[in-house]
């Protein structure tokens, strides 16, 4: 059953009927005890990547979150979080991947925010098991997450190549909206649900 | 490569689709939830839903379809029409939108735009402007094209920019209904003065309005409502169509 992180930072009602359409169980996280009665966790968001940060301590699920063995997908804020900082209000965040969030560069003849359906490149990972490669998924945002090979697992091009995907051990993120990329985002969210710690 | 969006755009009243759609394999064509599936069956990239309820006792069923839509529904949408307070945004948006459009209470208060931008982020707020050419200049219009402010369109986007507004979704009241296009000229002129993404709208007739606007004006997606709704023009055939032209959307 998936936990959903439930710390106040956007709509999670598109997160949760994914969910439904696709029979997967869910429940929200509130408090730290409530982590234990899920298998995997997502961590959402949508807004402000330093007004999310402040809203995720105030429940004071960072460090619990930290120590997760289980498998945790972020989604585009909530993948913003897991980096070491962001430069949307110069926020440190729970810095589980040493990596900067940054704003797209306007002279880069880029519209901001980057908006749409953009391909996804992808390596041979299990969160995109099934997917054909290249597939567009749906992105909405202004600030990105910067290319790094370690950690990188998906990338997209918009002014400058970064990362549509990363993973350290049992942590996942995407910066594209699962939950709004037609069937190929079902089934990574379905992908997500099925893997092991 | 970011593709170009193909979005139709629906009208609602108290809750139903209104207004000539015309599919053949549709049972109910007022229920905005199975045409918003049929069409994102289809390859819509994105939604409109133009909201017309007139009273303001209704809204709590503009809510209702607007959670029964994102129930359904796995690709973003927009819902505009009568929102003209952070508040009415905020149920919109817990209700599943993904963003909201305004347009007459973004003009008479532009704080709004931020206001909201500042509440949910950029990224929700869709401003949609009706223009027309009048006395030549291009001047926003309000209520369907029937009012003229002293606004000049370019002007006046712009400012939604630095206020906050994260897209534009700009119908030229000149070319809406005619089928002859889109309003290339004034479409360019705007993509070139600002720096988020713009939807063109009004005067699609043929899969070649919509070839002719992506390639001749920066826009990031184009709008249509009837063609779409009485089966002129399906979305694949548009699709492979600007395909061809090289244009790049998703398959």
């Amino acid at each position: 059953m998936i936990g959903i992180v439930n710390y106040g930072a956007g709509n999670i009602f598109s997160l949760t009927s994914a969910l439904q359409r696709l029979q997967l169980a869910y429940g929200m996280v509130d408090t730290e005890a409530d982590l234990d009665k899920y298998s995997h966790i997502i961590i959402p968001g949508v807004g402000h990547a330093g007004t999310a940060m402040k809203k995720l301590e105030q429940t004071g699920l960072v460090e619990p979150l930290k120590k997760l063995q289980k498998p945790v997908l972020g989604i585009c804020v909530g993948m913003q979080l897991l980096t070491r900082h962001s430069e949307e209000g110069d926020a440190d965040m729970m810095n589980i991947f040493p990596l900067e969030t940054k704003l797209f560069d306007k002279e880069k003849h880029i519209k901001i925010p980057h908006m749409g359906w953009n391909n996804v490149n992808f390596k041979n990972n299990l969160l995109f098991e099934g997917v054909e490669n290249q597939t567009q998924f749906y992105f909405v945002h202004s600030y990105f997450i910067e290319y790094n090979p370690i950690f990188d697992i998906a990338t997209v091009d918009y002014g400058v190549q970064f990362s549509a995907a990363i993973q350290k051990d049992n942590f996942y993120a995407v910066q594209f909206h699962p939950e709004k990329s037609g069937a190929a985002g079902e089934r990574l969210l379905k992908n997500f649900s099925t893997i092991t710690p | 490569m970011l593709s170009k969006r193909i979005i139709p755009c629906l009208d609602v009243k108290d809750g139903r689709t209104v207004k000539g759609v015309n599919f053949v394999d549709l049972k109910d064509a007022g229920d905005p939830v199975a045409l918003a599936a049929q069409y994102a069956q289809q390859g819509a990239d994105e939604l409109v839903f133009l909201d017309i309820t007139a009273t303001h006792e209704r809204r709590d069923t503009t809510i209702d379809m607007v959670k029964a839509v994102a129930r359904e529904l796995n690709i973003p949408f927009t819902i505009g029409g009568g929102i003209s307070s952070v508040a009415n945004a905020e149920a919109l948006l817990n209700a599943g939108a993904d963003k909201i459009s305004i347009n007459s209470a973004a003009v008479r208060n532009p704080a709004l735009i931020e206001e909201l931008a500042k509440a949910f982020g950029v990224q929700f707020v869709v401003l949609a402007v009706d223009t027309k050419y009048t006395g030549g200049k291009n001047l926003v219009h309000l209520n369907g094209g029937r009012l003229a402010t002293e606004l000049e369109t370019e002007t006046w986007i712009k400012r939604a920019e630095e206020l906050g507004a994260g897209e534009i979704l700009l119908t030229s009241m000149d070319h809406d209904g005619t089928k002859q296009g889109f309003d290339c000229n004034l479409l360019d002129k705007i993509c070139r003065s600002i720096n988020i993404p713009v939807i063109a709208s009004g005067g699609a007739g043929t899969t070649a309005h919509f070839t002719e606007v992506f390639t001749q004006t920066g826009v990031d997606a184009a709008l249509a409502a009837s063609v779409f709704h009485f089966g002129e023009i399906a979305i694949p055939d548009l699709k492979q169509e600007l395909n061809k032209h090289g244009i790049p959307v998703r398959l």
